[in-house]
């Protein structure tokens, strides 16, 4: 992979949680593996959406890039500089240009906070703006998620759930970051609101030339937003590709089965469906199988599968897959 | 003898003292015995409330009126509380949205289980145990024996969901009410836990309400779909109907915000920002409609029928349910 045009790159990222205490004697000492080797280059000016299920390590290499969690081994580069060591103020520097959106806006927003001295706040930890220069600023971010300057005065509660998430992204892009992650920032959100929210994140990357990485377990609204999609299994990335490709023909049994998953919004073709589930719950991360990690499950593991791991390979021009069936 | 099993007529509920709101307005319905009606709407478009007022959960300070709401030939409003827990859990039961929160931490799964068969059909201990285990195999959990020692933390978040249908189903109710059962959870256990209860819905004869935002989802399992907005029901049609043409445009912005035929979003399709206020004149979508025009935002249009078995409040739709070029 080159990471010639890479604004974030993971090499070799894993996470390993040891537990102790208050767990039953034949648990402890067992580490969690919640990320296992991850590779992924994140295109400047790109979207990059990250699906998996709950616990397949999606929020936890986030917040590896985000520079919130320590890998145990692996480092991160961002616009080609090694950040995995950095601490104190170069951290706090650079900062500024990584910001997120949470899934919740309820819980995301002090309720005790103006929602102006919210989105003020990173604007002062940086240095940024002052006196009228800070409320000047404040009313323009609001203006630009679609909210009037003059609401900088009011509380959270005031506003719905989609002003709140608005709210939130105005916060995110105060202090004029390259990157944010949006993680789950459409779960909470009624479709009809969804659809609004993918609207301003695509208005807002377009003027700020902004890159975003967009988690999330809803692949409709993957699909709508995003340039290439990973898919992350038992903390793997086990298939990357363009968007339209990955939808068109899933490469990973893992990606197809997840796909078959999402119901379509039709009659005749769902009731036509059958649907064949997957066999049994992904495995713990506290004892990932040998070989694919994927093999458990798998409607079409072979003998190899279970033995010896398959690498994340280019299996056509621009499309990876972990997965030794996969051509 | 009608075929009908839930008959509800003039369902309206308001909340609060002076300052009354009202939050479900006239909502009129009937469900078939052994049909699956899939209910519609944004958060707040009253589904929910719509549902406990026929179990008489409302909470406090809210306030139930209803014409007529008819179960199995008896009205549901003038039970006796006795009455009333019998038909609560026996004969309609409901499945909601988190499992966490409808199971009770620090009592064993087995312990909540036989709790509701002993209260129902005064179960001796070991067969209450012997219906457990039968009704934990019955959605699919492995090793029930074992499982029902377990406490809720020990589960996964979709063997959860099939602990809290199995207690639903405990009592051998009729109609199943699922309360947004999978919205919590990831899509490949979402597939799981529909094919459950449609499985059940065959097996058992049960008729199914279903309670969503999710509109692609009930393109999968209902039968007919009610379209609530504002605490009015908008539209009411067959499910093929409705989604081969939906009269309401709420219905079809909805339909189109998740029509997989357009994969990059189309900004046109999205649906405005304003909030509904159900307490104004006038057909409560006008402020994010299109098409309204005066008449809309002086008078709420009265839900009409249209080819026999499709009704739909709209002032824009002619006498047969065509979309008018207006007035």
């Amino acid at each position: 992979m080159s990471t010639a045009s890479a604004l974030v790159a993971a090499r070799g990222i894993t996470v390993t949680y040891h537990r102790r205490r208050l767990l039953p004697l034949r648990e402890r000492e067992r580490p969690v593996q919640a990320l296992r080797s991850v590779d992924l280059d994140i295109l400047a000016g790109e979207t990059l959406a990250l699906v998996g299920e709950s616990g397949s390590g999606k929020s936890t290499l986030a917040r590896v890039l985000m520079r919130t969690i320590t890998p145990s081994s692996g480092t991160v580069a961002f616009r080609g500089s090694d950040i995995t060591g950095i601490g104190g103020g170069a951290l706090r520097t650079l900062r500024r240009h990584f910001q997120m959106v949470f899934q919740d806006p309820f819980s995301s927003l002090n309720p005790r906070l103006s929602v102006g001295a919210a989105i003020a706040e990173p604007l002062i930890v940086h240095g940024l703006a002052r006196g009228s220069a800070l409320r000047e600023r404040v009313g323009e971010c609001l203006e630009m998620v679609g909210l009037d300057s003059s609401v900088a005065g009011r509380r959270p509660h005031e506003f719905s759930g989609g002003q709140r998430q608005r709210i939130c992204i105005a916060r995110a892009i105060a202090c004029q970051p390259d990157f944010i992650v949006a993680d789950e920032a459409l779960s909470a959100l009624d479709t009809s609101l969804q659809g609004q929210i993918i609207d301003l994140f695509q208005d807002l990357k377009e003027r700020f030339a902004l890159t975003y990485l967009f988690i999330s377990h809803d692949l409709s609204a993957v699909r709508q937003i995003s340039d290439r999609v990973a898919v992350m299994y038992l903390g793997q990335v086990v298939e990357l590709a363009p968007t339209a490709e990955l939808y068109s023909s899933p490469r990973h049994p893992y990606t197809q089965a997840l796909l078959a998953a999402v119901p379509v919004p039709d009659p005749v073709l769902e009731r036509a469906r059958v649907y064949t589930p997957l066999r049994g719950e992904p495995p713990s991360p506290a004892n990932p199988p040998p070989g694919c990690p994927f093999h458990t499950r798998c409607p079409r593991a072979i003998e190899r599968c279970r033995s010896e791991p398959p690498a994340l390979r280019e299996v056509a021009p621009g499309r990876l897959a972990a997965c030794h069936l996969a051509e | 003898m009608s075929a009908s099993i839930l008959e509800v007529e003039g369902l309206s509920i308001s909340f609060g003292g002076a300052t009354r709101r009202q939050l479900v307005t006239d909502v009129s319905f009937k469900v078939e015995r052994g049909e699956a009606l899939g209910i519609v709407g944004e958060s707040g478009s009253g589904k929910t409330l719509t549902m406990l007022s026929l179990l008489r959960l409302l909470p406090r300070g809210a306030d139930a009126r209803v014409v007529r709401a008819c179960f199995d030939g008896r009205d549901l409003f003038s039970l006796t509380p006795a009455a009333l827990q019998d038909v609560r859990g026996r004969e309609i039961a409901v499945v909601f949205q988190d499992p966490l929160t409808a199971l009770n931490p620090v009592l064993t799964i087995g312990r909540q289980i036989t709790e509701v068969l002993r209260r129902h059909f005064r179960s001796s201990a070991a067969d209450a145990r012997r219906r457990a285990v039968e009704l934990l195999a019955n959605v699919g959990i492995p090793d029930p024996p074992l499982r029902l020692r377990q406490y809720p933390h020990e589960f996964s978040g979709g063997m959860r969901q099939r602990v809290t249908i199995a207690m639903a189903l405990a009592g051998e109710p009729r109609l199943l009410i699922a309360d947004e059962p999978t919205t919590a959870l990831d899509v490949t256990v979402q597939a799981d836990i529909v094919t459950l209860i449609q499985r059940l819905q065959r097996e058992q004869g049960l008729t199914v309400i279903w309670v969503t935002h999710d509109l692609a989802l009930l393109a999968r399992i209902a039968d007919r779909v009610l379209v609530m907005y504002a605490g009015r029901v908008v539209e009411d049609a067959p499910a093929a109907k409705l989604f081969a043409a939906p009269k309401h445009p709420y219905a079809r912005a909805l339909l189109g915000s998740i029509r997989q035929d357009a994969p990059r979003r189309n900004r046109a399709t999205s649906i405005p920002l304003t909030a509904a206020d159900a307490g104004a004149l006038g057909c409560p979508f006008a402020p994010r409609c299109a098409e309204a025009r005066d008449q809309c935002r002086s008078v709420s249009p009265v839900l009409k029928v249209y080819g026999g078995d499709t009704r739909a409040a709209c002032w824009a739709l002619d006498d047969d349910g065509a979309r008018g070029a207006g007035s």
